[in-house]
């Protein structure tokens, strides 16, 4: 076996290995369980650093093996999947560093940790997946993986969550898979190719293949969490905070978008979906998400049911940038793939922290909460301010590439659309930060632990940090040579070239 | 290699160790074991040779057709002899710990094991039979041997249950027999495939193929003929009950799938959905009633009625991708319905009980049985990259393709289904239970070997194109295009 | 009609009545005694059948069947009796319960 065909098994092994390995631990070797979880982080963050440079350099990664007669399963590394898979592998480290702080001495952790592996694990085969059935395999796998990882805490609400959960995603799974096998009856294959591999087919089908796209795009969109396939991503914020950022920034919701881009890109074709006229309604209800995940976000008291629906509504921005089908706006959804990611898993960062040393877990408990932990709330700050789009941070550079695509392209409502959620954003993060910062502290907080002189645990408060740093330099640096803008618009070019 | 006969020895060497258990009880563990790891060797050198030679025809005796009996091994035999094999040898390790004497009695201890290797005998020979006849005769003393084994579990519930299948079974058989004399008078043999040749339709023979079809059904437990099934599979002791179900009731729809594909090739559409039609009600009954149990054996044999159902999908898709999607679901079913039982079979040993109320307490202490569960259910539902998963795909093909969705519908349908219970059982390894049980340690094989069974259903879709040319050879499904 | 036609559909007649008895009587040895005489139908049809053409030998093979079935059958009913004593010891009936409603 050459090196092309062994790297992306190798990356997947990764975090694979680890996690099994993980399983058979005795609760106790804390020691070996950590090394063992960050070494797979860190060894899949080299594995992919190697690989990025190899995909730069016109190596391809590609490995098969044949599921099926004529059926292959496929992991192939290309440029839109280097992005996810980027994402992933870095966050990934960032939140098993937090995870082992946050889950010091509660038990079942060689459970936790081994879950935690799979879902990794499953995250990055579906961003490396080829072709739509490796990719299903890879997104079923990552439904089975967290929901352990959901009902972890095992009280009667987790398990609520999870069932509710599992309603969601295997109903989701199932449409996938009945789209992807009548699909395959069409065309025989179902290798991902850039500009879709289904323009050549019958105008006979064409009425097949809305009800197609259809099935695929509601199966995904449950994960990626679009109206009105949404409901399970606020009851499931009852997880542990590691979870919840697993959950919103690294794995399931940016799976389902992910899944997304690549059906509208490399199976069905941004063009030819325009022609089939399926991308305006996906376009409609990416923004009907965008404003309802912003409505509702504003009446929420709990701050991880308010980040939740945050998160709704942030995640279908990236979609919108597909759905409105010209290059600038997809430059724009691809970018805040990965903005999104990092801004939103800083948040919960902050939103665990505030529960584990101060027991916050209510907006309304939140005032002058700055004072007794500062840099938490610096790190909190500086992402509310990335999703509000405030220049120059990550999130501006999203916006402004949505809204000069959809103009560009003469779909001016979009803009609205845009103004109306940073409106929104503002009217539900501003306060918070107004109430933690200028709002005198109460006399004590709901269940304080003490951290002697730091503020918390140093594995809490480092991770929060470095993705807030990170949101403050994909904004600064954006545009910078091998920055992200250069990479996203280097994928549009493959899609969009004549 | 080419000019051993395997075919007689792969019949002949479990009932041989079968006997040697009988006469020697205290080392019948040893030679059980011994005899399944032969068996294992055998059958793979049986896969060999067909492998190298294409499908056997194997005279005993050399009598040849008409007078001797025949043998005939083809991809679609050995793929069930490689499964029983399989299964086989892994029942056999579990039993091997379950059935120990101190807690299961010197008695029953000694009577499993040549019980189970003659059950094995019968099966391997009904596999490999090449006539109508001695199907009966293989049919019926799997039956036999098969009652034998569930009234081990003693007590009013498995002796009630072995009775109710023993008189099920033989009402069975006498319908299938009755359709051979038929068969017999219209065409003067009993051989498959020179029926094959002769057959054409005639009152008789629809007659005939009217008996053996509800024959079969009834010993399959098709939807509404399973109602012995499920307690019977319950009350049964675990090993059993997996066997049971992965191997005993697959036995008599490969008889029926013969008979569908060699000696009634003009059974009209009609019937084929019907059988379709009665396979969609079980697919819904069986994992309606799953989700009402309250035992998990219980809901496990309805399990089984469910997935029986879907091999029933496959006779209104008539095609080779349905045949073999069926196929897959067997093998699939086979590797995890094993795990399950034994997993239950763990749960029970441990806690005593297998109430789905009172599970958290038993599973959260045996990782290794509920992860088996929980594995064997990925493959139940059909998940990616199970066996299931291969199967349905195979069968959810056909039906588009066909322009029969409807089939489809109750494949997806189906799933949930089973989705819907898996995950109420697996649902418990993660409750807040604290209060210490009462419980007796699970020996090691025990969980390891329903562990490997579940792992085997997962790997089982990894493996689909090498199996799937394996179940080619002879073209038991016709050449391409059939139906 | 000939004679072997006759036995025929007197063995058949056999069968139906044995199911039937099998179906409406619910103590065990009577149940037994059905699956007996269904049994026995079926060979009277085996051997029946085997006049092919009036005048000539009959076919050996169904009797050679049959012999086969009866052994069979034999073996089945033992299991049967023993099977229904050990149910009479257990429930202190011979009869199968209704089915357990879980």
């Amino acid at each position: 076996m050459n090196w092309g065909a062994t790297l992306p098994l190798l990356v997947l092994a990764s975090s694979l290995l680890p996690g099994l390995v993980i399983f058979f631990l005795p609760e106790e070797r804390v020691a070996t369980r950590t090394t063992l979880n960050l070494a797979g982080a860190v060894l899949k963050l080299v594995l992919v650093g190697v690989m990025i440079w190899g995909v730069f350099h016109g190596s391809h990664y590609e490995t098969r093996l044949p599921l099926l007669p004529g059926l292959d399963l496929l992991l192939r590394a290309d440029s839109l999947s280097m992005l996810f898979v980027v994402l992933s592998s870095i966050l990934w480290l960032v939140t098993t560093v937090y995870a082992v702080g946050y889950l010091e001495g509660s038990p079942n952790r060689s459970r936790f940790f081994g879950f935690f592996s799979l879902c990794v694990t499953a995250t990055v085969g579906v961003a490396l997946a080829g072709n739509l059935v490796t990719f299903l395999l890879f997104y079923e796998l990552l439904t089975l993986a967290t929901y352990p990882l959901i009902v972890h805490r095992g009280t009667d609400e987790a398990r609520r969550a999870g069932r509710t959960y599992l309603i969601y995603t295997v109903a989701g799974g199932t449409l996938l898979l009945l789209g992807t096998v009548w699909l395959y009856t069409l065309t025989g294959t179902l290798d991902f190719t850039a500009r879709g591999f289904l323009s050549g087919l019958d105008e006979a089908h064409h009425a097949a293949l809305i009800i197609i796209f259809v099935l695929l795009i509601a199966g995904l969109g449950v994960k990626a969490a679009l109206i009105p396939l949404h409901g399970w991503l606020p009851q499931a914020m009852v997880a542990p905070a590691p979870v919840s950022a697993l959950l919103h920034a690294v794995a399931v919701v940016k799976a389902g978008a992910f899944g997304i881009v690549r059906v509208v890109y490399d199976v069905y074709g941004v063009q030819f979906s325009a022609s089939l006229g399926v991308t305006l309604p996906l376009a409609i209800v990416a923004a009907a998400t965008i404003i309802y995940g912003s409505m509702r976000a504003l009446f929420q008291d709990d701050l991880k049911r308010r980040l939740a629906f945050s998160t709704v509504s942030q995640v279908a921005y990236i979609v919108l940038g597909i759905a409105i089908a010209g290059p600038v706006a997809a430059v724009g959804g691809l970018v805040h793939l990965v903005h999104q990611g990092v801004m939103k898993i800083t948040l919960f960062f902050c939103a665990g922290n505030l529960a584990e040393t101060l027991g916050i877990h209510k907006v309304s408990e939140m005032n002058g909460v700055g004072r007794r932990m500062p840099w938490t709330m610096v790190a909190f700050t500086v992402a509310v301010f990335g999703m509000m789009g405030a220049p120059p941070l990550a999130g501006f550079i999203s916006k402004w590439h949505l809204g000069l695509g959809a103009l560009d392209v003469g779909q001016g409502w979009v803009i609205f659309i845009l103004a109306g959620s940073s409106l929104l954003n503002a009217a539900y993060f501003l306060p918070i930060l107004y109430a933690a910062w200028f709002k005198p502290p109460p006399d004590s907080w709901p269940a304080e632990r003490s951290f002697g002189r730091r503020e918390t645990a140093w594995a809490l408060l480092a991770p929060p940090l470095v993705t807030a740093f990170l949101t403050l330099a994909l904004g600064l640096l954006a545009s910078a040579p091998f920055g992200l803008l250069q990479w996203a618009r280097f994928i549009t070019q493959l899609e969009y070239a004549p | 290699m080419s000019d051993i006969h395997w075919p007689v020895i792969v019949i002949l060497l479990p009932l041989a160790g079968g006997v040697a258990c009988f006469l020697w009880p205290r080392r019948s563990v040893l030679l059980g074991l011994l005899t399944a790891l032969g068996v294992v060797a055998c059958v793979a050198g049986l896969g060999g040779q067909v492998v190298e030679q294409g499908a056997q025809r194997y005279a005993v005796g050399g009598w040849g057709a008409p007078l001797g009996i025949d043998l005939y091994a083809d991809g679609l035999s050995l793929l069930m002899l490689t499964v029983t094999a399989v299964v086989g040898l892994g029942i056999s390790v579990y039993s091997s710990g379950y059935f120990e004497r101190a807690r299961y009695g010197q008695d029953r201890a000694r009577h499993f094991w040549p019980v189970w290797l003659f059950l094995w005998t019968a099966l391997n020979a009904l596999f490999l039979s090449a006539d109508i006849f001695n199907l009966y005769v293989t049919l019926e003393l799997l039956g036999l041997a098969a009652v034998a084994l569930v009234a081990l579990a003693g007590g009013a519930d498995a002796v009630s249950g072995a009775m109710r299948y023993l008189l099920v079974s033989l009402l069975g058989s006498l319908f299938y027999l009755l359709g051979v004399a038929l068969l017999y008078h219209s065409f003067g043999s009993v051989d498959i495939a020179i029926l094959a040749q002769r057959v054409e339709p005639s009152p008789a023979v629809w007659a005939a193929m009217g008996l053996m079809i509800v024959g079969l059904l009834l010993k399959t437990a098709l939807f509404p003929l399973h109602f012995w099934l499920p307690s019977v599979h319950a009350s049964a002791p675990a090993p059993v009950s997996a066997l049971l179900s992965a191997l005993v009731v697959k036995a008599s729809f490969y008889i029926l799938l013969r008979l569908w594909l060699e000696v009634f090739p003009f059974a009209n559409a009609a019937l084929a959905q019907l059988l379709g039609l009665l396979g969609a009600a079980a697919v819904f009954w069986g994992g309606f009633q799953a989700l009402r149990q309250t035992r998990l054996k219980m809901l496990i044999a309805y399990s089984t009625v469910a997935q029986l159902g879907y091999l029933f999908l496959a006779f209104p898709l008539a095609s080779i991708t349905g045949w073999t999607g069926a196929l897959y679901m067997l093998l699939s079913h086979a590797a995890a319905k094993t795990a399950m039982f034994m997993a239950a079979g763990n749960i029970l040993y441990f806690g005593g009980h297998d109430r789905i109320a009172d599970l958290d307490r038993v599973v959260q202490r045996l990782p290794l049985t509920i992860t088996a569960f929980a594995l064997a259910g990925i493959s139940i539902m059909g998940l990616p990259p199970s066996g299931g998963f291969i199967a349905k795909w195979l069968l959810l093909e056909t039906a588009i393709r066909s322009a029969q969705w409807w089939w489809g519908g109750v494949l997806i349908l189906g799933g949930l289904l089973s989705a819907a219970w898996v995950f109420k059982v697996v649902g418990y390894a993660f409750t807040r239970s604290e209060v210490p049980h009462e419980a007796r340690a699970v020996p090691a094989t025990m969980e390891w070997t329903a562990l490997l069974m579940a792992v085997l259903a997962i790997l089982l879709g990894l493996f689909a194109p090498w199996l799937l040319a394996l179940l080619e050879i002879g073209s038991p499904f016709g050449r391409e295009n059939a139906g | 009609m000939n004679p072997a036609f006759l036995y025929a559909l007197v063995g058949v007649g056999l069968f139906t009545l044995g199911l039937y008895a099998l179906i409406v009587h619910a103590h065990l040895l009577r149940k037994i005694l059905a699956i007996n005489v269904m049994a026995s139908g079926v060979f009277l049809v085996l051997v029946a059948l085997a006049t092919r053409t009036q005048g000539a030998a009959p076919d050996p093979v169904p009797h050679a069947m049959v012999i086969t079935g009866i052994v069979v059958a034999v073996s089945a009913t033992a299991l049967a009796l023993a099977l229904m004593l050990r149910v009479r010891a257990e429930t202190g009936r011979a009869e199968l319960a209704e089915e357990p409603l879980e």
